[in-house]
């Protein structure tokens, strides 16, 4: 194992020291683990919380400022954070309209926040709504697994939910917001090698030379099948393909189309992956309304890439252009 | 059943789950995460510091004290179920103990949290047998075995929940990390409370 770390035991705890020098207008608390706006609460805004294991930087700290995340939880690598670091986030940033939880679909997650919802409502005033995201769709077997994993549309309705929240929408708006993203995107991923738990020392999974895992989740988890390595342009029809068989995407405006990166696949091939999926886009009719390329949601240092297509109308793209300030995504600033 | 039998068989599933962190993390390696052993035992070593600092005085506090700090320090998915379990034990808990009601709370608080029914492959699949044995009036040891029976009808399922359900069929062919640690538990309580029932 080769990576810029000390202690494979501290890289969490050593990394957030980095964020909080690097971004000073964040508050970061090292205790909790949690990264927080620096203005929060901001008074009459839903509160937006996310978190979840560590390892898919920027995901989800990256994405906390204004116009996207209040607060962000670090669990340790690939693990969920525990109930009392998510009660925390959401007393930071609880500024009187409530707090929306975006929880990503594994086990873990959805139980832990699960259990802080019920600590705050034990405990506080605080309205909280939670909205699970499920979009991957390698997973086929819905009813004999823990459900489709939430992937690279966590992105897009973090951002999403964040532009309604910041126009000071209120809470149930926000969360229909968020909902809805959800329902109108879908994604699938590909692996070309494993990732390295720093605290494991080797790589999670076994993928020879030649190989590569269609359908891989952002923890390694396995993908539909394994196949010979193939040019991009065969690649982007394996991902697309199915995203595209799963819900119609014609008849709308367009679609917000994501080419992400999970971790060491450079930025180059991405935008030759864009390209492939763009032309497979204009085959099918479908127009690219706005685009995101980039590693947003990754699987540290696992190479390949993964495409979350959202359907997009008008409300959605007005609050995709709105204006964000956070450490992995800016614009309009 | 008194509370300071009680904190023995806590610290003897902790020292058991210490015992059994590299076998429980190489069943979770192989289906799982990985991270069982670890995050178990993590969780029990600070229960174990808690008890230590502040000793409980019923088996209501002793069991809340538990669940609280397992929720607090194990994360992934076994926190909120040990410690849904044990928050489940602590109020179905009153002085007198009866073990077999306490028990089936438990495993109440499992399958609520967890969603997961018996031969999905998961903590249940040990917890529920134990129980029945305990409710129809068995040993502790006998409800140990029958944890252990089940932890071994695990081994040709295939998993429905957790992250072990991603792998389908290639699941099958090892025992659930989940239900060995449950089957740990159910031995502590075995090794320590004797053959109260």
């Amino acid at each position: 194992m080769k990576k810029l770390i000390n202690d494979p035991a501290n890289v969490i705890s050593d990394a957030l020291l980095g964020f909080a020098a690097a971004h000073p207008e964040l508050r970061v608390d090292h205790e909790n683990r949690i990264v927080v706006r620096g203005d929060a609460p901001v008074r009459g805004k839903v509160g937006l919380v996310s978190g979840g294991g560590s390892g898919h930087e920027p995901l989800h700290a990256g994405f906390v400022g204004p116009g996207m995340l209040d607060a962000a939880c670090a669990g340790e690598v690939f693990t969920s954070p525990v109930p009392d670091q998510m009660v925390a986030a959401t007393q930071a940033v609880d500024g009187g309209a409530g707090v929306l939880h975006i929880v990503k679909n594994y086990t873990g997650d959805i139980m832990n926040f699960e259990l802080a919802a019920e600590m705050v409502a034990a405990d506080s005033g605080t309205q909280v709504v939670s909205v699970v995201i499920d979009d991957d769709v390698a997973v086929q077997d819905s009813l004999y697994t823990a459900g489709r994993r939430g992937v690279g549309a966590t992105v897009l309705v973090e951002k999403i939910a964040g532009a309604a929240a910041e126009e000071g929408r209120p809470l149930d708006q926000v969360a229909e917001v968020a909902r809805k993203v959800n329902s109108y995107a879908r994604s699938m991923g590909l692996a070309l090698t494993s990732c390295t738990v720093p605290a494991a020392g080797k790589p999670t999974f076994d993928l020879p030379e030649g190989e590569m895992e269609v359908g891989i989740g952002i923890h390694g988890e396995p993908g539909r099948r394994r196949v010979p390595v193939a040019p991009a342009a065969e690649i982007a029809e394996m991902l697309v393909g199915p995203i595209l068989s799963d819900l119609d995407f014609t008849g709308g405006d367009g679609v917000i189309a994501f080419v992400n990166g999970m971790g060491a696949t450079p930025l180059i091939e991405l935008y030759l992956m864009f390209n492939e999926v763009s032309q497979l886009l204009a085959k099918a009719g479908i127009p690219v309304a706005r685009s995101l390329v980039g590693p947003y949601i990754t699987s540290l240092d696992m190479a390949g890439c993964s495409v979350t297509l959202l359907k997009a109308d008008d409300e959605l793209l007005r609050l995709w252009d709105a204006p964000v300030r956070t450490p992995a995504l800016r614009k309009g600033v | 059943m008194d509370t300071e039998a009680l904190t023995a068989w806590i610290r003897e599933f902790a020292r058991l789950i210490a015992l059994n962190k590299a076998e429980l993390t190489e069943l979770d390696s192989a289906i799982g995460d990985g991270d069982h052993g670890a995050n178990m035992d993590r969780g029990l070593q600070a229960v174990v510091a808690v008890l230590d600092a502040e000793p409980q005085e019923t088996p209501s506090a002793l069991f809340k004290k538990v669940g609280m700090t397992l929720i607090s320090k194990v994360g992934g998915a076994s926190g909120p179920l040990y410690g849904t379990a044990f928050l489940r034990m602590a109020a179905a808990a009153g002085e007198q103990a009866d073990l077999a009601k306490v028990l089936r709370a438990g495993l109440d608080g499992v399958v609520a949290r967890g969603k997961a029914g018996l031969g999905d492959k998961t903590m249940v699949d040990a917890l529920s047998p134990a129980v029945d044995v305990l409710e129809a009036g068995g040993t502790m040891r006998a409800a140990a075995d029958a944890a252990g029976r089940g932890r071994d009808a695990t081994i040709p399922l295939i998993a429905r929940k957790g992250r072990a359900s991603y792998l389908g069929e290639r699941s099958a062919g090892h025992a659930d990390p989940g239900a060995t640690s449950v089957t740990l538990l159910l031995t502590a309580a075995a090794t320590t409370l004797g053959d109260a029932g």
